[in-house]
């Protein structure tokens, strides 16, 4: 049992922070967000020059091999900057697709653009009435001839403006709700057939709802088995969950040391507020729900390599429960403990909250998987 | 970053385990099991076994009979011992007036009390609050006035936990009058035999008897009976209180008392189906495990953290520790609460125990209250919490 970085992840640590506090401040992040697809291509080429987009994929596939502890110490360093590049769809998501269930073909077709920051990828997954289930999916895919032909609707694709390439869940066997018969597709954003319709999301990303009329792709588009895909998308999306747990505790992190700031230099009745009990007790309530969130984000951190996919899935599951429960009341209190000013845009600390208040919803929220560890029996 | 246990930890545990089946009496577990008083004979009597296995001061240093185990093997010892269960060593003795006598005792002191705490020879009681100290607890008034070789305490200490059973008491008396609240205070062991002790019960509201009174009226202590400097009693007080904190999460307990939950829910029926399998039910017991699990590791954070920390300096997180783990314990007896329903009504034998004894479930509700009481209530770990680490 051990808690501690090793010396590599630590400088890599050092090297994340250094980065975003040197070209993560608030203003400049506004800045960023009125680029062309809301994020900087000079953030992105300087996470690449770190070799940051490049940590998961093996040495072979020209990245650095490195896991998941790797992986928490970027998203837990993301997550304080409140960081709008597309890291999470391009590298965890869609690198964990080609990571774990590309061929030799697609991993040397699509991993060093990645790896080099010239491409981006988005993860169309969400359909009108799926919710969360992975399993709950309409778009099809059909065989005809040599190629897939996709037909259907995804919906709040984040990044799906501007990603190169699209990694789309599709169906080419069975009912809406069946377990079997889903595929994974590489599709370019830029072929006939595809539409966006793009807008902005609460917490300043970008999305699209993206339609697929007869859009074709090669044989070569589908990761693994198109038939049988789900396992590799429950995989790859506990990935997803783990990363945005340690997103999470970097923004409870961030927001519980601006709460603290504001408490020891505002002011009334003459005396700075945080001299008042009521609201210690109430950052003092924020500081052990993150405590318990950091213990859960690092436990699915360790849990989701495990080999037994049932394990991983209830361990990542009861770490993003705690992480809804511990963002939502941090999130929340932070709005409260500052007052009027923590509900203007111009003040930091609300851009926390509705970044948490997204996160909770993404990829299953608090009673979602609630309700997922409960079915699946003892955890303690 | 590991957080698996290693090999030599799994070990540790399975040789924890083992011991256990061995040694804790049948009669005994099952009395823990359902929540049953336990005499003093019983528990003297186990700690003996644990002594003369060299585990029931485990935490000493080497040279006080201490294992010599590292942080995460005291915590799995204490957690087998919560789970199986088995009853731990003695906190008064073990856990706090004895690291307070070889930390800032006298050689005498230590060749006389340390050998007695591990074998369980002497019984020790916790003589901190006062009718008019609890947590403002600096502000006591049991006053020790030094007449030539001799203290002579009055006062009246309260709250204090099995003090029936005990053969000594340490005290926190005034011996400074003049000094500023914690200035004058003094550390005081007091042999419960001596003239002018008296012990009056106290009934708590689940009808048991844990805790007393102890008044003292010019009760005549040996001057060599100070432990460490006169008026620094507060700094050791502080070091013992810190040391209590980090064994307060009880997750052994919680841990247990789920999985007897689990038991029981799926006997008693609600709407014709055992409890366990409402949905509703389900969810809240899922979210306490998530509660619980979080604080387990939380907990290990806490204990990995502790041997980079000065000794006898406790991280001030541990009081995550206090609030989350008493939060969960009272949780875990609500459960129970909810389990067994109308047949929470049953005051002491029930004659129809046809699912298995529940009278103690109730009981454990009531005195379950105590734990975010004791020990430093919550609010005042969260005054902890936002000056020691948040810094307000």
């Amino acid at each position: 049992m051990d808690f501690e970085l090793s010396e590599e992840q630590r400088l890599l640590k050092e090297a994340v922070d250094g980065l975003l506090s040197d070209g993560y401040q608030f203003t400049q992040r506004k800045k960023y967000m009125k680029e062309t697809g809301g994020w900087s291509q000079d953030i992105w080429r300087r996470l690449a020059e770190q070799g940051l987009l490049g940590l998961p994929f093996a040495e072979v596939d020209g990245g650095f091999g490195l896991g998941a502890v790797e992986a928490m110490i970027v998203m837990d360093a993301l997550g304080k900057a409140l960081v709008l590049e597309p890291y999470l769809a391009t590298v965890v998501i869609s690198g964990g697709f080609l990571r774990h269930g590309g061929s030799a073909a697609q991993r040397a077709e699509h991993i060093p653009p990645i790896i080099d920051g010239r491409k981006t990828f988005a993860f169309a997954q969400l359909e009108k009435d799926s919710r969360y289930d992975l399993h709950d999916v309409t778009t099809s895919a059909r065989k005809r001839g040599q190629s897939w032909v996709i037909e259907g609707k995804k919906f709040v694709v984040i990044n799906g403006e501007s990603a190169d390439t699209l990694v789309v869940t599709a169906r080419t066997e069975g009912a809406q709700r069946d377990t079997a018969g889903i595929g994974v597709f590489l599709v370019p954003s830029n072929v006939k057939g595809i539409t966006k319709e793009t807008y902005p999301t609460q917490d300043g990303l970008r999305a699209a709802d993206i339609t697929f009329t007869g859009v074709e792709v090669g044989a070569h588009a589908a990761i693994g088995d198109p038939n049988n895909a789900l396992l590799l998308i429950e995989r790859v999306v506990d990935e997803a969950r783990t990363a945005l747990c340690a997103e999470a505790v970097g923004a409870m992190d961030e927001s519980l040391k601006i709460t603290v700031e504001y408490l020891k230099t505002r002011n009334q009745f003459g005396v700075p507020i945080g001299s008042f009990q009521s609201l210690q007790h109430r950052v003092a309530d924020m500081f052990v729900a993150l405590e318990q969130a950091r213990s859960m984000s690092m436990f699915a951190t360790m849990a989701v390599d495990f080999g037994d996919g049932a394990e991983r899935a209830k361990t990542v599951a009861a770490a993003k429960m705690q992480i809804g429960m511990s963002g939502k009341f941090i999130g929340q209190q932070s709005i409260q403990l500052h007052g009027g000013i923590g509900m203007t845009m111009e003040a930091k600390i609300g851009h926390y909250f509705k970044r948490l208040a997204m996160i909770e919803n993404t990829f299953g929220d608090t009673r979602y998987h609630l309700r997922r560890v409960s079915e699946s029996g003892v955890l303690v | 970053m590991d957080l698996a246990f290693t090999n030599e930890e799994r070990a540790f545990r399975e040789e924890v385990r083992q011991f256990l089946r061995e040694t804790v009496p049948p009669e005994m577990r099952r009395k823990l099991v359902e929540g049953a008083q336990l005499s003093k004979d019983e528990m003297v009597a186990w700690w003996r076994i644990l002594n003369k296995k060299g585990w029931c001061v485990s935490q000493w240093p080497k040279e006080y009979g201490g294992t010599g185990w590292t942080s995460v093997q005291q915590y799995i010892f204490k957690e087998e011992l919560q789970m199986y269960p088995a009853p731990v060593p003695l906190a008064f003795g073990v856990a706090m007036v004895g690291p307070v006598i070889y930390t800032f005792g006298s050689e005498t002191q230590k060749k006389h009390y340390l050998p007695r705490i591990a074998n369980m020879d002497d019984w020790w009681c916790q003589g901190f609050s006062e009718p008019g100290s609890g947590s403002d607890l600096a502000s006591l008034k049991t006053k020790a006035e030094r007449k030539g070789d001799k203290y002579v305490i009055n006062g009246q200490k309260t709250w204090t936990t099995l003090a029936q059973y005990a053969d000594m008491i340490f005290c926190l008396c005034r011996t400074d009058p003049t000094a500023k609240k914690q200035a004058g205070i003094s550390f005081i062991l007091v042999n419960m035999k001596s003239r002018g002790i008296t012990v009056r019960p106290i009934q708590t509201i689940d009808g048991g008897h844990e805790i007393n009174e102890v008044f003292l009226d010019d009760v005549e202590v040996p001057v060599e009976n100070l432990v460490g400097e006169e008026n620094k009693g507060w700094d050791y007080a502080k070091f013992l209180l810190g040391n209590e904190r980090t064994g307060i999460a009880r997750v052994g307990v919680s841990k247990e008392r789920l999985r007897r939950i689990k038991e029981l829910a799926s006997k008693f029926k609600s709407g014709g189906r055992p409890v366990l399998e409402d949905p509703a039910f389900r969810e809240r017991l899922a979210a306490c495990e998530v509660e619980l699990k979080a604080l387990e590791l939380t907990q290990l954070r806490v204990v990995a953290d502790e041997t980079k920390h000065e000794k006898g300096k406790p991280n001030p997180a541990s009081s995550v520790l206090k609030i989350k783990g008493s939060e969960i314990q009272q949780t875990t007896t609500e459960l129970l609460m909810e389990v067994i329903g109308p047949f929470a009504a049953p005051y002491g034998e029930h004659p129809d125990s046809s699912y298995e004894a529940t009278d103690w479930i109730a009981q454990s509700y009531f005195n379950n209250r105590k734990v975010s009481i004791y020990g430093g209530s919550n609010e005042i770990q969260r005054n902890i919490i936002t000056k020691a680490v948040l810094g307000l």
